[in-house]
């Protein structure tokens, strides 16, 4: 199971970061949403992985499900749902005032290139 | 009492969701209420800075759960310091929002609500003695500074805002995995628990550690602005309103405050935390900032972006002082970082209005402005200040900073690059002034000329950068405790956790029951 959680962060974590240096801002909030999903998953893996062990500790419990990592996930699982939804809505409007989807709010590229790319 | 020690974060919030109940139609409401709380604010921060020079730390335990289990809010000295400096700020840049034509308010939606919901993740920030809710309280700050940022649109604002959002969100995910590492190995996450804890690790998870302490570094680093994490910052700050852009010059100093409260007071930035000197990264990087920013302010087009990297050297100079490591260094640094807030403010204010008379702020010729004398006199004092010429703040700061460094190695090295990025500076600023009030087309600005009451929070704000220098004794006693304090890593841990040792919150520790 350790392996299957790293792999899964691990890959996330990568597609998050390549897709966050793309020229685009629509696979740039795609990367910024992997890659905060890779973190959550991470402070999860840190409260360390039990299957079928109890949250609450009592006398018999011979094994222990940390609860505080998944009350902080859920908390950075809140602000990060907000400022998705916040980022998106910038892009809109960057989009609505730039009239491109690139980054930097400006069409450099040659109208060649620009044909291509959208 | 030590339930007066969260006002300052319900207060803003309670103004805030008032605001937002009243709605937009009621602009009169919202503008008392906003400047209401900010006087009440201020006030409440002159009691907090005199409760904590006594040298007592008040601990306030959010629905009493002992620490390390609940959140503490933790009122120190340096806590009391940022406070008031943060209610300064924000007082007089409500001022100079309202007193804007047109107001600042009226080009945009929802402007009040949001300088309460800043400037509760400012103070909470300030305030908690927890790392992940100092997180929390960063996104507070900073979802309120991405809609302030942007406030009445226009292209460039929002371009260079979308800029400062998505790299602010990807450090938010370095900063959730920085907290789960620490979390992880030391089973906790109260900052005064922390400072036990790390230095209890076993020899296999103290790399973790360091790793740990190095993905928060580049956090704040970035929130700081530390070259090259601060290529964000020019465009954004030059774009942003001027009212703004002076509360974000305190906004970089957030980033400052955490690396002192978690790298200097938590980890220690000697080398006696394990094998890694963060000392060393924090100068490296400081120096580069420091050097980025002179380089930036001399080859900067206009008043705006000039500003912009003044506040990179004052960054990186503050840095300087936090990387020697020593109190005298802290205490430097604090007083530098107050100093350079409320000047920077003052720069940015005074840009806007120069820029009104002249009809825009970059240092081309055009129309002269209307009041040569009051706006050339504020941008001396401004200008004096920030490039750290005596008299003024900025000289004793540097004093300061230059008098801590003799105990570190590299003396030689800091001393030349605080000389030579003053001089940069001072030579950035004496271009910008020349070209701001001389190089003029001859003619008289058609804008109307603008009332001493407008100009009256730029007044305000240099003159406590003025006062600041006046008062440098005082300042610097309390900065010196401030720093003794911060270091005093028992009597803080002996506060907060009641006990000199407690065990993690995970009764289940890695290796089971312990």
């Amino acid at each position: 199971m350790e392996l299957l959680a790293a792999g899964a962060i691990g890959l996330l974590t990568a597609c998050g970061v390549y897709l966050m240096l793309r020229g685009r801002t629509f696979p740039l909030v795609l990367g910024l949403t992997l890659l905060s999903y890779a973190a959550n998953l991470f402070v999860l893996a840190m409260g360390r992985l039990a299957v079928g062990a109890p949250p609450i500790v009592t006398e018999a419990a011979s094994g222990y499900a940390d609860p505080l990592p998944q009350a902080l996930v859920l908390t950075a699982i809140v602000i990060g749902l907000a400022t998705t939804a916040f980022t998106i809505s910038l892009a809109l409007v960057l989009f609505a005032t730039s009239g491109t989807d690139h980054v930097d709010g400006s069409l450099d590229l040659p109208r060649r290139n620009r044909a291509e790319h959208s | 009492m030590t339930e007066t020690t969260i006002v300052p974060v319900l207060l803003p919030f309670a103004t805030a969701v008032v605001m937002i109940l009243l709605g937009e139609r009621r602009l009169g409401v919202q503008r008392a209420l906003g400047v209401l709380s900010c006087g009440i604010s201020l006030a409440i921060a002159s009691a907090a800075v005199l409760r904590a020079s006594s040298g007592d730390i008040e601990v306030y335990r959010l629905g009493d759960w002992p620490a390390p289990f609940g959140i503490a809010l933790v009122l120190d000295r340096l806590a009391a310091l940022m406070l008031a400096l943060t209610a300064v700020v924000a007082a007089v840049a409500i001022a100079a929002a309202l007193t804007a034509t047109p107001a600042w308010d009226t080009r945009g939606r929802n402007f009040h609500p949001l300088f309460q919901l800043q400037l509760m993740g400012l103070n909470g920030a300030f305030l908690t003695a927890d790392l992940f809710n100092l997180f929390v309280f960063f996104e507070v700050l900073l979802i309120a500074s991405y809609c302030l940022l942007v406030h009445g649109r226009g292209g460039e604002r929002v371009r260079a805002g979308f800029h400062y959002v998505v790299v602010n969100l990807a450090a938010s995910s370095l900063f959730v995995i920085g907290i789960a590492l620490l979390y992880g190995v030391t089973g906790t996450l109260n900052l005064a628990h922390l400072a036990l804890r790390v230095r209890q690790v076993s020899a296999a998870d103290a790399p973790l550690v360091q790793a740990a302490g190095l993905v928060l570094l580049v956090v704040f680093a970035l929130k700081a602005a530390v070259f090259p994490l601060s290529l964000w910052l020019p465009r954004a700050y030059d774009a942003a309103p001027a009212p703004i852009a002076a509360l974000f010059a305190l906004m970089t100093k957030v980033g400052i405050y955490t690396i002192v409260r978690v790298h200097s007071a938590v980890f220690g930035l000697d080398a006696a935390f394990g094998t890694l000197a963060l000392g060393s990264w924090l100068l490296g990087g400081a120096a580069a900032t420091a050097i980025v920013g002179g380089l930036g302010a001399f080859a900067a087009q206009s008043l705006g972006t000039m500003t912009a990297y003044l506040t990179l050297i004052s960054v990186g100079t503050s840095l300087i002082a936090v990387g020697m490591a020593s109190n005298a260094g802290l205490s430097a640094a604090l007083y530098y970082l107050v100093h350079s807030t409320l000047v920077l403010a003052g720069l940015f204010l005074l840009g806007e209005r120069t820029a009104i008379q002249r009809g825009h702020d970059r240092f081309q010729r055009t129309t002269a402005v209307a009041q040569p004398a009051l706006l050339g006199t504020l941008f001396v004092v401004g200008a004096v200040s920030v490039a750290g010429l005596p008299p003024l703040s900025g000289f004793v700061g540097k004093l300061a900073i230059l008098q801590a460094s003799a105990a570190s190695p590299a003396v030689p090295a800091i001393w030349s690059l605080l000389l030579a990025t003053g001089f940069l500076a001072t030579i950035a600023l004496a271009r910008a002034g020349s070209a701001l009030f001389w190089k003029t087309t001859g003619d008289r600005a058609p804008a109307a000329r603008t009332s001493v009451a407008h100009l009256a929070p730029t007044i305000v704000v240099l003159g406590c950068g003025v006062a600041l220098a006046l008062f440098a004794a005082p300042v610097l006693r309390f900065t010196d405790a401030a720093a003794a304090q911060l270091t005093d890593r028992h009597a803080y841990t002996a506060r907060i956790l009641r006990e000199t040792d407690r065990p993690a919150v995970r009764p289940f520790p890695p290796e089971r029951p312990r």
